[in-house]
Formats: structure tokens, C-alpha cells, sequence
């Protein structure tokens, strides 16, 4: 009450640069928002958050199945299970948040043409909120370790890095995607076939050794340009005692993940002083 | 700094609006432009967020143009216009929902708007959750609400449920749970659009109340937009008028409500084919000749004097209609002789149960001309009901007088 803020409103032309400060004051919605997002999931369901492990769980038997034992898809001499877990968590991660985040403007569109907030928490909500999905995975994926008697290593420090990677990634194409999403409801179809299209494309059901071995070490780099693989070998690195990080390829995973991020964020920015009128 | 809450300079607003489409007739021409479509599409959804200011487009249309108006520190100002003067998008602009095309606004205090109650209002989610979700959305922050929680509570009167999913309240319970979190901000500036329309009487009168106290004890500025013109009346101090997106008045409220009420009813379409046969030449209302009021519990006596240039029988409609355009009184009267020169009528209506406000009156003539049915709209009058009633029946469009009893 003591400082009274002073704002000037004026018409925008192109992007400006993120609010910190705004933010910041807008945490406890962002807060809301995410607790808002985890309770509604799974209210009114009878096994709840049970669906959690289920989904991944389900696709775990089928992928070891199908790609496992019937196509014989090499797996780096990793257990099939674990293998494909390392790819199904990050991945349904990353196609869940990034499915979520791309219409999260089209959806709530009724809530910002009627009140002013940083119109940026609307994508970040589903980024943070289906993380809670990702733990409850990666904890059943740790029982399946102990289960094939693998143990917790100091490789496991590279955890938080892992998951940095995955949220900047799909934070930077949340925003890029939701922004155009709201002018462009093509983003909506398009997303519905890019998304499985983009599973194939990283090494979840394959090893990216594939790619190593078969074009060498420049093009296994160069294929880490696409953050998820960063994000799945390392799991797998991080997992899997004999199995060394490959530093290079997490480096060239984080900085495009980071290029993503600033595109989006640019995107986002530029195209948010239209959003109520084009909405 | 002065002592000003906003500054409004050169504000104007184009939104873009939807074209006329081409037709086509031949199916070669449907199928060129079936093909050519997405890029048409995209042309069309890009220039949705590509105005230019300058140009003469007839897709462009100006929302608001050109106001200039500065709001005093505590004042609580009316905004009122007919159906797409641009008061929402003004609201919508200081609000920071939507950006002005030119000009600027300069605001000095925290916004709260209040354009819809109970934004972001989930069904899945409790009440309580409910409360903290739609109150941070709106700006304030988990402690604040922390310390208010148990007075939004009371204030909603709907403790029983409050750990109730949403979606299994009445609409009415879910409006007062809305209404009583946006009643507990504390901003420098308010702004209420319209949504007090909404909830029962009772709880419309806690609300007035409520906006009463956070103008006047709090010294809070306050936009508040109503078509409700008694409620702007007993709420407001000054008043802006806007017509098609300019402003034509800024000023006391009770002179803007007069501009108002003649813009009113000046853009009335008439059908007046036969506006040479009759001519309208007098309307007393209670004995008066213009500003006709008619008091609250008071009968009304019309007196119609017109001029007829033909010796005719006709049908006489006499309409009252209320701000919204609906027809309340709608009175006929078949077989009417009118003689030609000066005819006169007498019509005597009972105290009228009717909500106070601004009536408007028509006479219209329908005769039968050799065969074909003519018609004649008089000019419109307007009539003012006015009021000694509480703000608490106004949402009705019935006002009788009752009575109250145990038995």
C-alpha cells in the first residue's frame, strides 16, 4: 500500500522481454494453477493418481513385447524394461506437457480476456504440473532397477540436469506452440500427428548408439540437437553401470533446448498484445 | 505525481471484423477457391492481429477513437453507452487485457478488474480450492487470502459446502462464493462490469453495500459499467458517456444520465411512411409538457393531441418499452374514428408496478388505405419512473407494492 505502482499502457509493437518481477509477484497462481491441474486429473477416477503408473506400465509390456522380443530391437544390452522405461517416462513427459502446454491458450481463453496475469503462466502450468507424473515413473522405474539388481550411482547426480533439459525444451515449444495455437487452431491438428511423429524420431523404442554406430560420433552430436535424445541417452547412461554419459552429446542437448526456450519466449512475447483480440 | 488514478490520452481501439465472403456460383470458381483457401485463410488470420492504424479498411472497425479523460483519486465513475459504445473494451484496455491500437493510459495503483465473477472457476474443484485458485487469478496473493479466508467465507454464506465440489452448487451459491472473493480485493482501482446483474436480491444488496463501503470509507477509485441506470445513479459521482466509441460527455452523473437519455432515444428507426398524415402536436404526462416524470406509486395521465390529414378508422397502439427494448405496456385499441384536423386522447393508466427508470413512449397508427395496411411510428418520448424504492428490487421488472404479514 505504501508504494503505489505507476503503469503506462500503450499500443505494442513486437516482442518485449519477460517480467520478471511480475512473475514473481504471480507465483502463488502459478502455485494454484498446478495444484489445480494435479487435483482435477484424476478426480472422479477409481484408481486416481494409480493411472500414473499404469499408463507407462502398460506400454513398458507392450514395447518389450513388440520392439523387445518380436522385432529384436537392440536395447545397448540393457534390460528391455528399463530400456524402454528410460524412453516412455521422459517421452510421456514431454508429449503430455507439450500437448497440454500448446492448448493451454486456446482453453483458457475465457479466463484472459476477462482478468490481466502473465499471460505466460497458461503454458508453464502444464510444464511444472506433469512433472509429478514423471517422479511417481521415475520412482517406479528405480523398483524395476532394484528389481534387475541395478544400483543408485553417483551418475544419478545428473538427474536435476536431465530434467532441465525436458523442462526447457517443452517450455520453449509450450510457448512457441500455445502463441500460435491461438491464431493458427491448425497447431491443434498438426500437434496431434507431430507428437507421435516426434516419439519415432528420438531414440525411445531404438538406442541412439543406432545412429552411432551407423554415421559415427558427429552425427550421434548432431542428433542430440533434438533435446529429448540428450534427455533419454542420459537417463540411460545415468541407469545403466557400464554405460558412460556422453557429456558432448547433454551439452549440445542444453543448448538447444535453451535455443528453444528463447525462441518460444520470443514468439510467446511478440504475439501476446493480440492474444484477447484474436482469441 | 498528482493526484490522478488514470490518464487516458488519444485512446482509440480498431478491432478487425469479419468481411463479407465471395461467393461463387460455378463449381470450377468453388473448387479455384476451395484450393486457394489456405493461403486466404492465412491472409485473413494474420491481418487479425495486423492493424494499421492508418488505413481505411472497411474491415476496420474503431471500438473507441480518440478519448481523452482523467480520473480523479477516489472517484467512482459511471460508464454508460448503448450495446457496443465501447465501454467493455475500455474496461478491457485499463484492465491490460487487451492493448490500444494508438494513444495510452497511465494508471497509478493497482487494477482489479471485475469483468466476469468467478473467472477460472473450476466445477471439479472445492470450494476452498476454489476461492484460492479465482483470488490469486485475480491478483491477490495465498497470504492475503489466508487472512481473509474465513471473512469471504461469511461474506459468500455458503460455509456448509465450502469443501463441495463446485459443480454441485446452485448457480446461485456459486455466484456468491465468486462475488464475495472479488469483494475482499484491495486495490487502488476497482473496475465492475456489469456483473451485478447476477444473484438474488439479497445478496445484491450485500454487494451494494460492500461497493458503497470501498468508495467512500476507503476512498477507492471505482469504473463501474451498468445498464442499470438507478444503480449508476445511487453509486456514482461522475459519469462518461461514450457513443460509438467517442466520448461525449465526461462530467456530474445526473447531467451525463440527461445526455444519455436523449442519446438514448434519438437513434430509434421510424417507420413513418405517413409522417405527413400525422402529426404528433402535443404529449402532456401528468399535466406536464416535457421531462415527464411519472412518481413512484403515482398513476399516469397521457394526454395525445395529433393532427390527421385524413378521415380515417384506425388501430391506436400506445407502447411503453424499458431500456432493453422490451415492450412492458403495449395497449390497442381498434376502431378508432380519426377525424381529420386535431383529434385528441385521454389514456389513464393505473400506478404502475413497474421498476423505476427510463421508459420510452410510442404511439403507432395502423389504418387500412384503400386496401393496404399503413402504418405511422410517432417520434419517441422518453417517460422517467422514478424512484423512492430501495436498491434492492431493482433487478425485477415488477415493483408492486405488497404487503407482509405472519398469519
Amino acid at each position: 500500500m505504501n508504494t503505489i505502482p505507476h503503469t503506462v499502457i500503450k499500443p505494442r509493437e513486437g516482442s518485449s522481454p519477460i517480467n520478471i518481477k511480475e512473475i514473481i509477484r504471480y507465483k502463488d497462481l502459478l502455485y494454484f494453477m498446478v495444484l489445480k491441474d494435479i487435483t482435477v486429473l484424476y478426480k472422479q477416477s477409481i484408481f486416481g493418481i494409480g493411472w500414473v503408473i499404469a499408463a507407462p506400465l502398460f506400454s513398458v509390456v507392450l514395447f518389450t513385447v513388440v520392439f523387445g522380443r518380436l522385432a529384436g530391437v537392440p536395447s545397448d544390452g540393457i534390460p528391455y524394461p528399463i530400456f524402454a522405461l528410460c524412453g516412455i517416462l521422459p517421452w510421456t513427459y514431454f508429449s503430455t506437457s507439450l500437448t497440454a502446454a500448446g492448448n493451454s491458450l486456446v482453453l483458457n481463453a475465457s479466463i484472459f480476456t476477462k482478468v490481466y496475469f502473465p499471460r505466460l503462466i497458461l503454458p508453464f502450468t502444464p510444464v511444472l504440473s506433469k512433472l509429478l507424473d514423471f517422479i511417481i515413473g521415475f520412482v517406479f522405474l528405480l523398483l524395476v532397477m532394484f528389481y534387475y539388481q541395478y544400483g543408485i550411482t553417483v551418475k544419478f547426480l545428473v538427474f536435476p540436469l536431465l530434467v532441465l533439459i525436458m523442462i526447457v525444451t517443452t517450455a520453449g515449444l509450450g510457448f512457441w506452440f500455445s502463441s500460435l495455437a491461438l491464431q493458427y487452431r491448425d497447431i491443434k491438428f498438426a500437434l496431434t500427428f507431430l507428437i507421435p511423429m516426434m516419439m519415432y524420431a528420438a531414440p525411445v523404442v531404438f538406442p541412439a548408439s543406432l545412429v552411432l554406430n551407423k554415421f559415427g560420433y558427429n552425427a550421434y552430436l548432431l542428433y542430440g540437437i533434438y533435446p529429448m535424445t540428450g534427455v533419454i541417452e542420459g537417463l540411460r547412461s545415468m541407469i545403466t553401470p557400464d554405460k558412460p554419459i556422453v557429456w558432448e552429446l547433454l551439452a549440445v542437448s542444453t543448448g538447444s533446448g535453451v535455443v528453444l526456450l528463447i525462441i518460444g519466449t520470443y514468439v510467446f512475447k511478440k504475439l501476446e498484445s493480440k492474444f484477447a483480440d484474436v482469441a | 505525481m498528482s493526484d490522478s488514478a488514470i490518464k487516458i490520452q488519444d485512446l482509440s481501439k480498431a478491432y478487425r471484423i469479419g468481411v463479407k465472403e465471395l461467393k461463387h456460383d460455378t463449381l470450377g470458381s468453388t473448387m479455384i477457391s476451395w484450393l486457394k483457401s489456405p493461403l486466404k485463410n492465412f491472409k485473413d488470420l494474420r491481418s487479425l492481429s495486423m492493424i494499421d492504424s492508418n488505413s481505411n479498411d472497411s474491415s476496420i472497425h474503431w471500438a473507441l477513437k480518440d478519448v481523452n479523460i482523467e480520473i480523479k483519486k477516489g472517484e467512482v465513475l459511471g460508464i454508460i453507452g448503448k450495446n457496443g459504445a465501447g465501454k467493455s473494451t475500455l474496461l478491457k484496455i485499463i484492465s491490460q487485457i487487451t492493448y490500444p491500437s494508438t494513444g495510452s493510459v497511465e494508471i497509478y495503483g493497482r487494477v482489479a478488474s471485475l469483468l466476469e465473477v468467478g473467472t477460472g472457476f473450476n466445477p471439479e474443484l472445492t470450494g476452498r480450492e476454489n476461492v484460492y485458485l479465482n483470488g490469486t487469478i485475480l491478483g491477490m496473493r495465498k497470504k492475503e487470502i489466508d487472512v481473509k479466508f474465513d471473512e469471504i467465507v461469511n461474506f459468500s454464506g455458503v460455509e456448509k459446502f465450502i469443501d463441495t465440489p463446485v459443480k454441485r452448487y446452485s448457480s446461485g451459491m456459486k455466484v456468491r462464493l465468486a462475488f464475495a472473493v472479488a469483494a475482499h480485493l484491495e486495490p487502488e482501482i476497482l473496475i465492475v462490469d456489469e456483473v451485478l446483474a447476477v444473484g438474488d436480491t439479497e445478496f445484491q444488496r450485500k454487494c451494494l453495500g460492500k461497493m458503497h463501503d470501498v468508495s467512500e470509507k476507503e476512498g477507492r477509485t471505482v469504473l463501474f459499467v451498468s445498464h442499470n441506470l438507478s444503480m449508476i445513479q445511487s453509486l456514482c459521482e461522475t459519469g462518461l458517456l461514450l457513443v460509438n466509441g467517442k466520448e461525449k460527455g465526461y462530467d456530474k452523473i445526473q447531467s451525463i444520465l440527461e445526455l444519455y437519455k436523449k442519446e438514448l432515444f434519438s437513434g430509434i428507426d421510424h417507420v413513418d411512411t405517413l409522417r405527413d398524415h400525422f402529426v404528433i402536436t402535443a404529449l402532456h404526462v401528468n399535466d406536464k409538457l416535457s421531462d415527464y416524470v411519472i412518481d413512484d406509486g403515482k398513476g399516469a395521465d397521457i394526454r395525445i393531441e395529433f393532427h390527421s390529414k385524413t378521415h380515417c378508422v384506425a388501430s391506436l397502439y400506445f407502447i411503453i418499452q424499458n431500456e432493453e427494448g422490451y415492450n412492458v405496456i403495449h395497449t390497442r385499441k381498434d376502431d378508432v374514428k380519426l377525424e381529420q384536423g386535431s383529434n385528441r386522447f385521454y389514456i389513464q393508466y393505473p400506478a404502475l408496478p413497474i421498476r423505476p427508470g427510463l421508459y420510452s413512449f410510442n404511439v403507432k397508427i395502423i389504418y387500412n388505405k384503400d386496401g393496404v395496411i399503413e402504418r405511422f411510428i410517432s417520434n419517441t418520448y422518453y417517460i422517467n419512473f422514478a424512484s423512492t424504492h430501495n436498491l434492492a428490487d431493482l433487478n425485477a421488472l415488477l415493483t408492486p407494492k405488497y404487503s407482509l404479514d405472519k398469519y
